[in-house]
């Protein structure tokens, strides 16, 4: 488990490295941010061979940081944290892939990418809410960068809106966080602590402070209807950075509201949750329902990110151990599927058809030149749409079957969702990969339908390989992951609020 | 009366050293520099300059925090020592910015100023006597006049410099006028003095109006809104590093005197801190000055094409914020504040440093004029982002945990009961506002390419990127290790 902490330094210094040699040499910084993620990856892996499950986080480091104001630079892990860990790694190593065909200022744009990566390990790994909103925080600035300066359509009017919404939202957890703070004496940071001083609050303060901090992290979270942000800024956002996104720093909203918000605030989060509930059964349903008429393949999937996010909100907000462990594994299988689309969508045919939209998509018979990329959508995509033996199908199960145990009526609209999503899906898969190619369709061959595409590189294979590699196995095995959570939510913290999970 | 001259000279030595500094500057300059090309004679005054800061900084180390001094005139504590170290590392850092950068006539008169600029900062520090403030703020806000004029083939710095000069001057009217009321009142100008003449006294109207009169009289100075409407004006037509002392040094010093002269002075009436109703006081004036000073500034800078203005206005945000670390400073002390307003300076002075440096190679006003920077140098690209990142509070750089500390000490008066919590909360939303503007200054220098016919690489001069270095690291090591400055205070 000691290997954990070396997850964010080894991101941070691969990030400086990078500035240095990209100068130089574009492949020397490819190499090195890919060496840095997979060593990040390998420590993980290491740290998780050695784990034993259990209640309560394991103490990493546990040094003073701040005296003045009672902060301590406390790193640890438990079951939930670990499984967003190893999410991060896959995502992280199957981003730097996706990304190999950067060429312009290539030691800047991996320099970012690692600062982002280092802020979510980071993230991850707190145990004290000071420390975990400075890694919070690290990670919002290089999105606006990596957006603005690599992206597409439209870009630098989503990667503003995306960071703004991001900092709104954590403007918001620092002024709830300040205020239990302040109203706790103001003398320590770790989340035990505040938990333990939050008993003392008066209910007005904690629905104050829980609306403030669970709010200002459901927005990273992608919650209705705060949601605009995620399929602007994900379009806009250049491949590697739209996985990561979707795939990753969304969870950070959802770990956020799991984390801090809930185990803190528990009064609180009880008066909140029938809201929560349908917040996120809205962003279900809506977000499934306007994926339906997108015109542009990329929005379909950043629509498609909101609605199966709405699906791990529905399960923090069901508040019961299963509930919530499907939420986690939903977290997982969502950041290895979104990224696989993303990766297919932006990457492997945008880059060589150099059009999103799917009225052309349509013309092409892409399953016919692009067979890879076919393959590996309709395995994402039937992994997305929760078909059994994907990781889809256990978590949205399990969360289904935790939200009927609080309340039946939430799992019959969230069920319908699960229908929007396949409708949606299949759409796109049977729009964009197997269109018409019918002789009497009027759409005239153009040039540039004839034109040979790039075969699919090396890079490409082996980051789709590995993500579907991880979704397959989550799916026939979901016990591995789900191992790891479950035991996490016996803690008193999260027992706190798992126990007034009933409405 | 019982004066002691050896005591006088020990606590004014880094004044002395400033002073002296000058006088050295000046006749070095008018003996051997006469002939010598203009970039020579800048060079050597720079190096009289540092050596004379770095005097006065070994002399506020010997005069040390001893307490009040020369029968209660100097406050020589832990404050009034951090602050006159500031100062000097803050001159320091806009010093170096001047040699291969400044293109300015009269070099040695210009470096001879701003010592003396620095001299009043230092003694602004540890005033603790009505007279001997404004006699320390007089000298600071006069040498800042002529420092905002000395561009001479500019009409604009000679309107700036008019402009600040008859705000100033107003300002100072209103500080002597409220001063004196108080003096009237307490028959005394002795901060502690008239600290225990007022616990006896009701706040009557004469004593309002002398509040009111000395608050509206740091608003001018602090360029805190309704009194900002200078600070544009001057940030723009000043030359670069004049702007710089202005926005770092002066504030550091300013906010230091304020909160002495608040909290050691006028305590008593500070009236109604917590909301639980203790009376009207000098309290309700600040926060409203902040609150206007935090939403006008951040609103104002959105609409802003100049990148000084835009600072200026984002200077009158950060006044409001550095406004609430005043008010925390009645409870959590005043680290806080100086912990924000000396990081705040770091940032600022390397702003302006890197304008200045462009604007050696072109222009540098509008946004679109530092477009491409990160192509025509990488080294101010970098060290600006950092810079605006700082002042827009993103950790691990100072700018985050100077607010971070000022809020949370806000927080701890009362939680949301007082109103300084309020303030705080707004503050922390009108931050997000802020990092609008601060990403368009970035969108400019790291994302835009550079416009046609301003693609040449900007040649960086040694010492102005050491200065940039140096304050750009500063912000790092001191964001990570919060703890260093705030011991400081302790």
């Amino acid at each position: 488990m000691n290997a954990l902490p070396w997850t964010i330094y080894l991101s941070f210094a691969g990030a400086a490295l990078c500035l240095l040699a990209g100068a130089r040499s574009a492949a020397a910084a490819r190499a090195i941010a890919l060496i840095t993620s997979l060593a990040s990856f390998a420590a993980t892996l290491l740290a998780a061979r050695s784990f034993v499950p259990g209640p309560g986080l394991e103490t990493l480091v546990n040094v003073p940081w701040i005296a003045e104001l009672g902060v301590r630079y406390h790193l640890a892990a438990d079951g939930i944290s670990l499984t967003l860990l190893v999410l991060t790694g896959l995502a992280a190593t199957a981003g730097v892939l996706f990304s190999w065909n950067i060429t312009e200022r290539t030691g800047e744009f991996f320099a970012l990418y690692l600062a982002l990566i280092g802020g979510v390990y980071g993230v991850f790994l707190s145990a004290d809410a000071f420390v975990l909103f400075v890694f919070y925080e690290i990670a919002i600035v290089p999105k606006y960068f990596l957006i603005a300066n690599w992206g597409s359509t439209n870009r630098e009017y989503g990667a503003m809106k995306l960071v703004l919404y991001s900092f709104a939202g954590s403007a918001l957890v620092l002024a709830g966080l300040l205020w239990a703070y302040a109203a706790g004496g103001g003398n320590s940071f770790a989340l035990g602590d505040l938990a333990a001083a939050a008993t003392h609050f008066t209910r007005t303060e904690q629905l104050g402070m829980f609306a403030l901090v669970f709010l200002g992290f459901a927005v990273l979270a992608g919650m209705f209807p705060f949601h605009t942000w995620a399929p602007t800024g994900h379009v806009a956002a250049p491949t590697a950075a739209s996985m990561l996104l979707a795939g990753v720093v969304m969870k950070l909203g959802a770990y956020g509201c799991l984390r801090v918000a809930m185990p803190l605030f528990p009064v609180g989060f009880v008066y909140w949750q029938p809201v929560i509930a349908w917040l996120a059964i809205a962003g279900i349903v809506y977000a499934g329902l306007i994926a339906l008429v997108q015109e542009d393949f990329k929005f379909v999937i950043g629509y498609s990110s909101v609605s199966h996010m709405g699906f791990v909100l529905l399960g923090l907000a069901a508040a019961n151990s299963q509930a919530v462990s499907g939420a986690v594994l939903q977290m997982f299988s969502h950041g290895v599927i979104a990224g696989l689309l993303f990766a297919v969508v932006g990457r492997m045919v945008y880059e060589r058809t150099h059009t999103r939209k799917l009225a052309e998509l349509r013309t092409m018979p892409l399953h016919r030149r692009l067979p890879f990329a076919a393959l590996t959508f309709v395995l994402a995509g039937l992994a997305s749409m929760g078909m059994p033996g994907f990781s889809g199908f256990p978590a949205e199960l399990t969360i289904l079957i935790g939200t009927w145990k609080t309340s039946p009526l939430w799992a019959l609209f969230a069920a319908g969702g699960v229908l929007v999503a396949a409708a949606f899906t299949l759409r796109a898969i049977q729009v964009s990969f197997f269109g018409t190619t019918d002789k009497s369709s009027p759409a005239p061959a153009t040039p540039a339908h004839s034109h040979h595409y790039d075969p699919i590189t090396w890079p490409e294979r082996a980051g789709a390989m590995l993500l579907i590699a991880a979704t397959v196995y989550i799916g026939l095995k979901p016990d591995a992951l789900l191992g790891w959570i479950t035991p996490a939510l016996q803690s008193p913290l999260m027992q706190a609020v798992l126990k007034g999970g009933t409405p | 009366m019982n004066l002691h001259y050896r005591e006088l000279f020990n606590a004014l030595l880094p004044e002395l050293a400033l002073v002296l500094g000058a006088l050295l500057v000046l006749s070095v300059d008018l003996i051997a520099g006469r002939g010598r090309a203009a970039a020579t004679r800048l060079r050597v005054s720079v190096l009289i300059g540092l050596l004379a800061l770095a005097a006065a900084g070994y002399g506020a180390h010997l005069a040390g925090k001893g307490g009040p001094a020369f029968d209660g005139v100097f406050a020589l504590d832990a404050l009034g020592l951090a602050v006159r170290l500031g100062v000097i590392v803050l001159g320091a850092l806009t010093l170096g910015l001047l040699p291969g950068v400044s293109r300015l006539r009269h070099p040695a008169e210009y470096v001879a100023v701003m010592l003396l600029a620095t001299s009043g900062f230092t003694l602004m520090a540890v005033a603790q006597q009505l007279l001997v403030a404004f006699l320390a703020l007089e000298l600071a806000s006069l040498s800042l006049y002529v420092l905002t004029g000395f561009d001479k083939s500019r009409p604009e710095s000679a309107e700036a410099a008019l402009k600040y000069f008859l705000v100033g001057g107003m300002s100072a009217a209103f500080l002597l006028f409220g001063f004196s009321l108080i003096y009237g009142l307490t028959g005394s100008i002795e901060l502690p003095a008239i600290a225990f003449q007022l616990r006896g006294l009701p706040v009557t109207t004469l004593l309002v109006v002398a509040l009111v009169m000395v608050l509206a009289a740091f608003g001018f100075k602090a360029a805190a809104a309704p009194f900002h409407l200078w600070a544009p004006d001057v940030y723009q037509g000043a030359p670069a590093s004049s702007a710089a002392l202005v926005a770092s040094a002066s504030k550091l010093a300013g906010f230091a005197l304020f909160v002495r002269l608040l909290w050691s002075g006028l305590a008593p009436v500070a009236g109604d801190l917590t909301g639980t109703g203790t009376g009207p006081g000098w309290v309700t004036i600040v926060v409203i000055i902040s609150a206007v000073s935090l939403v006008l500034g951040n609103i104002a800078a959105l609409a802003q094409t100049n990148v000084r203005r835009l600072l200026a206005y984002s200077a009158i945000a950060h006044a409001g914020a550095l406004l609430l670390g005043v008010i925390a400073a009645g409870k959590s002390g005043p680290a806080p504040l100086f912990y924000y307003a000396l990081t705040y300076g770091f940032a600022t002075v390397g702003a302006f440093g890197v304008i200045a440096v462009v604007e050696r190679a072109g222009r540098c006003q509008s946004l679109s004029d530092l477009a491409g920077l990160y192509r025509r140098s990488p080294l101010l690209a970098g060290c600006l982002f950092i810079f605006i990142l700082s002042l827009a509070g993103i950790p691990p750089l100072a700018g985050f945990f100077g607010k971070f500390t000022v809020f949370a000490g806000a927080l701890k008066l009362n939680g949301l009961s007082s109103p300084a919590g309020w303030l705080a909360l707004l503050a922390i939303g009108m931050s997000a506002v802020g990092l609008y503007y601060y990403l368009l200054i970035l969108k400019q220098a790291v994302v835009a390419a550079p416009v046609a016919g301003a693609e040449a690489k900007i040649p960086v001069p040694a010492m102005a990127a050491a200065s940039l270095v140096i304050a750009a690291a500063l912000l790092v090591v001191v964001g990570i290790f919060p703890s260093v400055v705030l011991q400081l205070l302790r």
